[in-house]
């Protein structure tokens, strides 16, 4: 292993402008470095940070404050040695697959004849023989993420950012992708040296990754960094493999080291003004139905009930947080374990939940509370949704906001807590209970 | 989504901005017009071989015709490439440019002709040259507006991760606009521009022969060929000029749009599922022809080699400091404000001075009426094109075949046919201000009919299996099926059949049978009266109560519909 690393990034801060002039902090304190021989995976869940970190190594943005240092030398927009692939593939549909190839090398004025060679050489190494005169829309995904490999090997990178690579592909054809990428890398095949993958699969990153930096959310930090010394190929089966998944849902999961209640690391300040993320009651009821019932009988092991539901970390942390929020389940160590009202709620019929949800509602979920307050203060029994909306936005921004009322407005409806029309965005007691 | 629609809207449009542009715009024309009465004098009868109404003239006409319009095309695009691309890229240039753009599609440019006519004339040396100018001017009046709109609203959707992946291969800013920023935009381009080639004709019909004054300018093509005929009472003349201006569109239409659509097919970025893969025979012989092949190879070759000719800047552009950007901000500031402060100066000058209160009441009371024309014939249309845009949009094969026919009249110039209406008012003595408004619609309906056949098309087999299952019939799925799912569809075509009419309303509130003259009282023909007598300032202040009238009803009428059917109707 060579001693200078290829890349380092110190106490990176990055935050946008809101607004009303004050900033919104999306990356805090990121210390990163990439050595030679090395695949580094950045996890975590969506808003957590990690594509935007991924975006400041690749020169796309710059950071707020502290430095990224390529070969040593400062990043300052997109650097020659640095190749990116992207999740949505991002291929020009009008170039033919050779020609979307050759773009890069276009763009470097390198000589027709080289081009063309070097083009070949990375169409054949990624498996896209005679495939070069298909139009991207031709292909299915597998093959056009292989055309987005390729673009990015034929410059020659010394380090490739992959930005969930995988994820808009289905899983087989993810894991045949995956374990052809493991091969070039591990035969030494592709001239690029490190690799900087974003995913918020567990899985994946165990599988694929030497270090994983598992990221938290608000704002983007990293919580732990794991080191995964598991030879490769690696097998899903393997019980150091699971024990190994286990131990990062368990610190995606951990209370912050402050000591406060698990919480209020994922919903900050817990008053009006925190951010609810959008989970329909539907999805809360069947979670709580499906760890209520035997095998879990409440209480769920995170990767067991995500792979029994087929529920990526994306998808299943933020309704379990979303219960833990309302108080209907704990969650801790990698476990969710419902509260009594929790089990309460699943064993219920269809009236007596409503009830529950509402009581939960209305004592955990402050603007729920302040809504219906307004409401009932009122003689008209009605309200309108900008009124809510300039509350909110003292805390967040507008995007935000928007979210946050459409998600108290979805659960308000299911508890019967309060009406919404969206016609005239007004609020009502319409039809309480 | 605004397949369909020239006339294209932007949400979000901060309207002090359309205030400013507005009064640019107008002040501009004020200004063009003064210049043009300065210059208006020395002009003489232009002396040129006469027109003849023989019909083995017209294939000559008819490429003379047909030239203009591909000369208006290629300035406008020229104008969209460049305007457009201005108005995305400099967030400064952006906030003038994007509402003068939105002002500009609502001027009735065809009223404005005679000022352009002189204007361009006084420039030219040649005068046939200037007369040229003047027409191809007003061709590009039609289309580039809807053009430059269509292209910019392209330039801010570029999916960002198309522009991270140019970013971060490090493609320099000129192989940036080829390679990714002009082919995104192309599909929605080309069809902008086929679809406003039906006011391209139209245009190109009535700025070909224009009287103003004593000044009468005949362009050798076939709307002067129609305005002889009419001059001269001739129908079976008027009858050969129509026959040649449907073969023209055809061929128009089959050599040069259909396979542009065909071949644009590849650049759209996600395939909307359901929409047939267009096909041209005309494409597939270019395709299969060496000659052809050549060519396209020769200039994808062309585009690469200006991208290594150009000088690539290999540094990114550090982000602007604050206090150069500060007075720059000022500097730009500034200069609208002097841009606006002319602008109201001349048409302070132009109108106030000329026009006395009871002449402005006037021609207010004139708009209205032209207002009520329009909007009862959208409404009389409507009553017949929905129902039956949706029975054909419901039947697959019936659509198939009356689509294209609708496309086809919506290109075809309305304006060909005035003549024989005129002549059946003028023969049975029929009162024209009833008489003559349909003219205003006959060639703008058709928007409203393949717009609802499009929706009606586009309506889920589930949802029509679901209404038939339940046994949703009669008015109840006319209420609650057909006219929601169509409605988005139908504003679409409406706004720009309205905006046509408006136009339209210039040529066809006033109108001629040899001596014989027949007129509806409107805005319009105050307008066309102006021209007639040359007369600059009732023509400014004719224009300027008219942009002002479309630019307030699109804004309080049809813009809050639009959104109000997308959000609400629009099925996804």
């Amino acid at each position: 292993m060579n001693s200078s690393p290829l890349l380092q990034c110190n106490d990176v801060r990055k935050s946008f402008p809101k607004p009303d002039g004050a900033e919104l902090l999306v990356l805090e304190g990121m210390n990163l470095e990439l050595r030679e021989g090395q695949i580094v995976g950045l996890l975590g869940r969506s808003g957590s940070g990690k594509s935007t970190l991924l975006r400041l190594i690749a020169g796309l943005s710059e950071p707020s404050a502290g430095n990224l240092r390529y070969l040593g030398r400062p990043i300052n927009g997109p650097a020659s040695g640095i190749a990116m692939v992207f999740q949505s593939f991002a291929l020009f549909p009008w170039l033919t697959v050779f020609e979307n190839v050759a773009l890069g090398l276009e763009a470097q004025r390198m000589p027709r004849a080289e081009i063309r060679k070097r083009s070949l050489a990375a169409i054949d190494l990624i498996g896209l023989d005679g495939f070069e005169s298909a139009y991207p829309r031709e292909l299915s995904g597998g093959m056009r993420q292989r055309v987005g490999f390729a673009r990015a090997l034929v410059v020659h990178p010394i380090i490739l950012l992959m930005d969930e690579p995988f994820s808009a592909l289905d899983v087989l054809t993810a894991e045949t992708l995956r374990t052809d990428f493991l091969d070039l890398w591990s035969e030494g095949r592709m001239p690029i040296k490190g690799v900087i993958l974003v995913t918020h699969n567990i899985e994946e990153a165990v599988l694929m990754c030497d270090r994983i930096l598992v990221f938290g959310s608000n704002p983007g930090r990293i919580l732990s960094e794991i080191k995964v010394t598991l030879p490769q190929p690696r097998n899903r089966l393997d019980p150091s493999f699971r024990e190994l998944v286990e131990k990062i849902y368990v610190d995606m999961t951990a209370r912050p080291s402050g000591g406060g209640p698990g919480r209020q690391e994922r919903f900050p300040g817990l008053g009006i003004g925190s951010v609810l993320p959008q989970v329909s009651s539907n999805l809360l009821a069947g979670l709580l139905e499906a760890v209520a019932a035997a095998p879990f009988n409440g209480t769920a092991d995170l990767p067991k009930i995500a792979s029994d539901l087929q529920m990526e970390i994306d998808e299943l942390f933020p309704v379990a947080e979303t219960l833990q929020m309302l108080r209907f389940a704990e969650l801790e160590g990698g476990d969710l374990k419902l509260t009594e009202d929790g089990l309460a709620f699943a064993n219920a019929g269809f009236d007596e939940r409503k009830r529950i949800f509402m009581r939960h509602l209305l004592s955990y979920v402050p603007l729920a509370a302040h809504i219906r307050r307004v409401l009932d203060e009122r003689a008209s029994h009605s309200a309108r949704k900008s009124r809510f909306i300039d509350e909110l936005e003292d805390f967040m921004n507008e995007e935000a906001a928007e979210q946050t009322l459409r998600a108290v407005v979805s659960w308000g409806r299911y508890a019967e807590a309060f009406a919404y029309d969206d016609e005239n965005a007004m609020f009502s007691l319409e039809n309480p209970t | 989504m605004n397949r369909f629609a020239p006339y294209v809207f932007l949400r979000d449009l901060a309207s002090r901005w359309d205030v400013l542009a507005f009064i640019v715009v107008l002040g501009l024309i004020a200004f063009l017009g003064e210049t043009s009465r300065g210059l208006f004098a020395p002009l003489a009868q232009l002396a040129q071989t006469p027109l003849s109404l023989d019909p083995i003239h017209l294939p000559e006409y008819a490429a003379r015709t047909t030239f203009r319009m591909l000369a208006a095309l290629a300035l406008s695009l020229l104008f969209t490439l460049t305007y457009a691309t201005w108005a995305a890229k400099s967030e400064r240039a952006g906030k003038l440019l994007v509402p003068i753009l939105d002002i500009l599609q609502s001027v009735p440019i065809l009223g404005f002709i005679s000022i352009t006519v002189v204007f361009f004339m006084s420039l030219a040396p040649g005068r046939v040259l200037g007369a040229e100018f003047a027409a191809i001017f007003a061709i590009f009046t039609s289309q580039a507006w809807n053009m430059a709109f269509s292209f910019y609203q392209s330039l801010r959707t570029i999916p960002l991760e198309l522009m991270e992946a140019a970013e971060s291969f490090r493609l320099s800013p000129w192989m940036r606009f080829w390679q990714l920023e002009v082919p995104f935009g192309m599909p929605a381009l080309i069809w902008n521009m086929m679809m406003s080639m039906s006011g391209g004709w139209f245009f190109v019909v009535a700025s070909e022969s224009i009287s103003v004054g004593h000044t009468t300018v005949a362009l050798p093509g076939v709307g002067s060929y129609i305005a002889l005929a009419i001059e001269q009472k001739n129908l079976e003349a008027i009858g050969w000029a129509i026959a040649t201006m449907l073969i023209v569109i055809l061929l128009y239409d089959q050599l040069l749009f259909r396979p542009l659509v065909a071949w644009v097919d590849r650049f759209r970025v996600e395939q909307e599922p359901g929409v047939r893969v267009p096909d041209s025979w005309a494409l597939t012989m270019m395709r299969r022809s060496r000659l052809i092949q050549a060519a396209t190879v020769a200039f994808h070759a062309a585009v690469l080699w200006t991208s290594r000719a150009v000088k690539r800047t290999d540094a990114v552009t550090p982000p602007t400091q604050d206090a150069p950007k500060r007075s720059l901000d000022l500097l730009w500031v500034s200069l609208i404000v002097a841009a606006v402060v002319l602008g109201l100066w001349h048409i302070v000058a132009v109108l106030v001075k000329n026009t006395p209160l009871h002449e402005a009441l006037q021609v207010c009371g004139l708009a209205t009426l032209t207002m009520l024309r329009v909007f009862i014939l959208i409404a009389l249309a409507s009553l017949i094109w929905v129902p039956i845009g949706v029975w054909v949009g419901m039947r697959p094969t019936a659509a198939q075949i009356v689509q294209p026919i609708a496309q086809f009249m919506a290109a075809f110039p309305a304006n060909l046919l005035f003549p024989i209406a005129v002549y059946g008012i003028v023969k049975w003595k029929l009162n024209p201000d009833i008489f003559l408004s349909p003219l205003m619609i006959l060639g703008t309906q058709w928007y409203i009919l393949f717009n609802v056949i499009a929706g009606a098309s586009a309506i889920p087999a589930e949802m029509r299996y679901a209404a038939a299952n339940f046994r949703v019939t009669g008015w109840l799925w006319w209420r609650k099926v057909a006219l929601p799912a169509v409605l988005p569809f139908y504003v679409t075509g409406a706004i720009t059949a309205s905006g046509g009419s408006w136009n339209a309303a210039i040529v066809a509130e006033l109108a001629t049978w040899g001596d014989t003259q027949v007129q509806a009282r409107g805005l319009g023909s105050y307008i066309a009266e102006a021209t007639t007598a040359g007369d600059f300032h009732r023509i400014v202040l004719g224009i300027a109560t008219m942009s002002l009238f479309v630019v307030i009803i699109n804004r309080l009428f049809w813009r809050p519909l639009y959104y109000y059917a997308e959000r609400k109707y629009r099925l996804t």
